[in-house]
């Protein structure tokens, strides 16, 4: 690839008729959506997406996931609520606001006869974009899908398909991204490529909202995190917030020997005796710098405590989502 | 970037521009749907009507029938390929899903209808003429009218491909969206005149033909052509641009609810 191939991605505050600064680059506000029959799909959502972040949207099937992004993309109308995009509202100034969005849908919605690069070239051109095509060939080069913009989209792979998608997003320069399930049916090394798309796109300005039922994916990408479920959300948190809080791990050690109580020297550590005597319980944070095993190890040596063996559970990001969805319901 | 920034009232050109070429691109690329079988079926008419039955019926209005159908046939393939191209136009990206993104682009109703409808109107006009100038290889023809006739053509293209935008929204499946040209369309049009004049009909079929708006488009076009017309032309310029409104009120009143696309 040549230089002048390389097109700088302008960062959102710096765009025309956007306020900058530090306030959120989508608010939404008091959003519900009823569909025609009946089904109350968002339930008095609010949301704030800070700029240059990428927050991960969480929630099972059905959650409103999807119904949301459409409602803040234009694609479905709102029952009530409101959406500003840099400030922009995205029903009475519908243009400033949706010229800075790109949406990869879920679903691999593709023309089956049009070209790569036709569709892209189309994609530009409906976001009022004057042609460029160093900037399509740059984007097509960054997603591997160079060698096959003369190719009509129906001769491709379901990930090529999903490239494309993503192609026609990019082909825009938008400020906000989202991308809706980028992972359903792409292969892991794919994702992989792909994750790291996402990670130089956000280094060059550019804000993402990711849906995804991959817990792997929120927390390799994701600076924060919400979860939906039911219509409602749930809990916005920043990641390592999130993990830090939920996200203890557990160190059980099987004793030789049952113990009656706690030795006095080991009651920093805050250990649990199960009821037989047989097993301690320790609870600490992996994350953390200092887990306190070797202290603790130490100190049961010390004490003459022995175990013949020991054990050392995670709470992932799963598992909070699966308590959050449960006791959320 | 400065002259990229939209406000409220910026007309999206690149978009309907964009819309407009993605659109002509697939005529290009269905040369033979779009525009040859059109032109081929209206020469089958022209050797049925007008070799086999313009024999026996020699002239009409002082026009042979070959000259005379020339009008109506150039109508009956304007109605049907202005509503096909504009419906499937519509139709398919919502059957495939693409249409979430004309929906999430900064686009105005305006401009999707412009982009549209121009490009299905475009395509119908050219067809017309084509079937104009290979009708004039067969038959003699005189163009009385010139302006006029264009302006019937453009109408009537730009009238019917918003019906069948209307059509593309409102249809369900591939069978609501051949239901209409296929029922309604097709026999007003062979019921309006294409090949005879209302006069050669009985009193009472005269009356009710009044009730078919395709009556009036078709006499305005022959009479561009001829001079001759079943109603007065004024009358016929009037009726196309009613259509042409009740169209544009229905199409604004989709995007207004958001009918079918957004709810």
């Amino acid at each position: 690839m040549t230089e002048q191939n390389t097109i700088e991605r302008n960062a959102p505050a710096d765009r025309d008729g956007g306020t900058g600064g530090d306030d959120p680059i989508v608010q939404v506000r008091g959003l519900t959506k009823t569909y025609g029959n009946g089904f109350e799909a968002l339930k008095n959502i609010d949301l704030e997406i800070q700029r240059g972040e990428i927050f991960a949207l969480l929630g099972p099937n059905g959650a409103g996931k999807t119904t949301l992004i459409s409602v803040i993309c234009g694609i479905v109308n709102a029952t009530s609520g409101s959406v500003l995009v840099d400030g922009h509202d995205n029903v009475v100034d519908f243009r400033a606001a949706r010229s800075l969005i790109g949406l990869v849908p879920q679903e691999l919605t593709t023309d089956a006869f049009e070209t790569v690069w036709a569709t892209v070239s189309l994609s530009r051109g409906l976001f009022g974009k004057p042609s460029n095509p160093a900037h399509i060939e740059k984007v097509l080069k960054d997603l591997s899908l160079w060698d096959k913009k003369d190719s009509m989209i129906m001769s491709l792979s379901g990930g090529m398909k999903r490239r494309v998608l993503i192609a026609k997003a990019l082909g825009h320069e938008p400020a906000v991204l989202f991308l809706d399930e980028p992972s359903a049916g792409v292969d892991v090394e794919l994702r992989r490529a792909m994750w790291d798309v996402v990670l130089e796109l956000q280094k060059s300005g550019v804000t993402i909202i990711l849906t995804t039922h991959y817990i792997g994916e929120a927390e390799e990408l994701a600076d924060r995190v919400g979860v939906i479920n039911h219509g409602e959300i749930v809990l916005v948190e920043e990641k390592t917030q999130l993990m830090q809080r939920f996200a203890q791990k557990r160190l059980t050690l099987h004793l030789n020997e049952a113990l009656s109580e706690i030795p006095d020297s080991l009651t920093d550590f805050r250990l649990e005796l199960s009821n037989d005597g047989n097993t301690l319980h320790y609870a600490f944070d992996a994350k953390g710098e200092r887990t306190g095993i070797t202290k603790l190890l130490t100190g049961l040596q010390a004490a003459g405590i022995t175990f013949r063996d020991l054990d050392t559970q995670q709470n992932s990001l799963e598992d909070i989502f699966v308590d959050l969805v449960r006791n959320g319901a | 970037m400065t002259s990229h920034s939209f406000n409220r009232r910026t007309f999206n050109w690149q978009a309907v521009w964009a819309l407009f070429k993605f659109e002509m691109a697939r005529t290009r690329r269905t040369l033979m749907q779009s525009i040859i079988s059109p032109v081929v079926s209206t020469c089958l008419y022209f050797v049925v009507f007008g070799s086999a039955i313009g024999s026996r019926i020699t002239e009409i209005d002082g026009v042979s029938y070959g000259a005379f159908i020339v009008p109506g046939l150039i109508m009956l393939s304007l109605l049907t390929q202005s509503v096909s191209n504009a419906s499937f136009a519509i139709y398919f990206p919502k059957f495939i899903g693409t249409v979430y993104e004309i929906l999430s682009a900064p686009i105005s109703y305006v401009e999707i209808v412009v982009g549209y409808v121009g490009a299905a109107a475009l395509k119908s006009i050219i067809l017309g003429l084509i079937i104009l100038a290979t009708a004039s290889l067969i038959v003699p023809l005189k163009i009385a009218h010139p302006g006029m006739m264009l302006l019937f053509l453009v109408l009537t293209a730009v009238t019917f491909a918003l019906l069948g935008f209307i059509i593309g929204i409102w249809a369900k499946n591939f069978e609501q969206l051949q239901v209409v040209p296929l029922l309604v369309i097709t026999p007003l049009t062979f019921l309006g005149g294409t090949f005879y004049t209302l006069d050669m009909l009985p009193p009472i079929w005269q009356k009710i033909s009044l009730f078919n708006p395709v009556v009036y488009l078709i006499s305005g076009f022959r009479w561009s052509f001829s001079g001759n017309s079943d109603v007065s032309v004024g009358i016929s310029l009037a009726m196309a641009l009613l259509f042409l409104a009740m169209g544009l009120v229905t199409v604004w009143w989709i995007f207004k609810t958001g009918y079918r696309l957004k709810q």
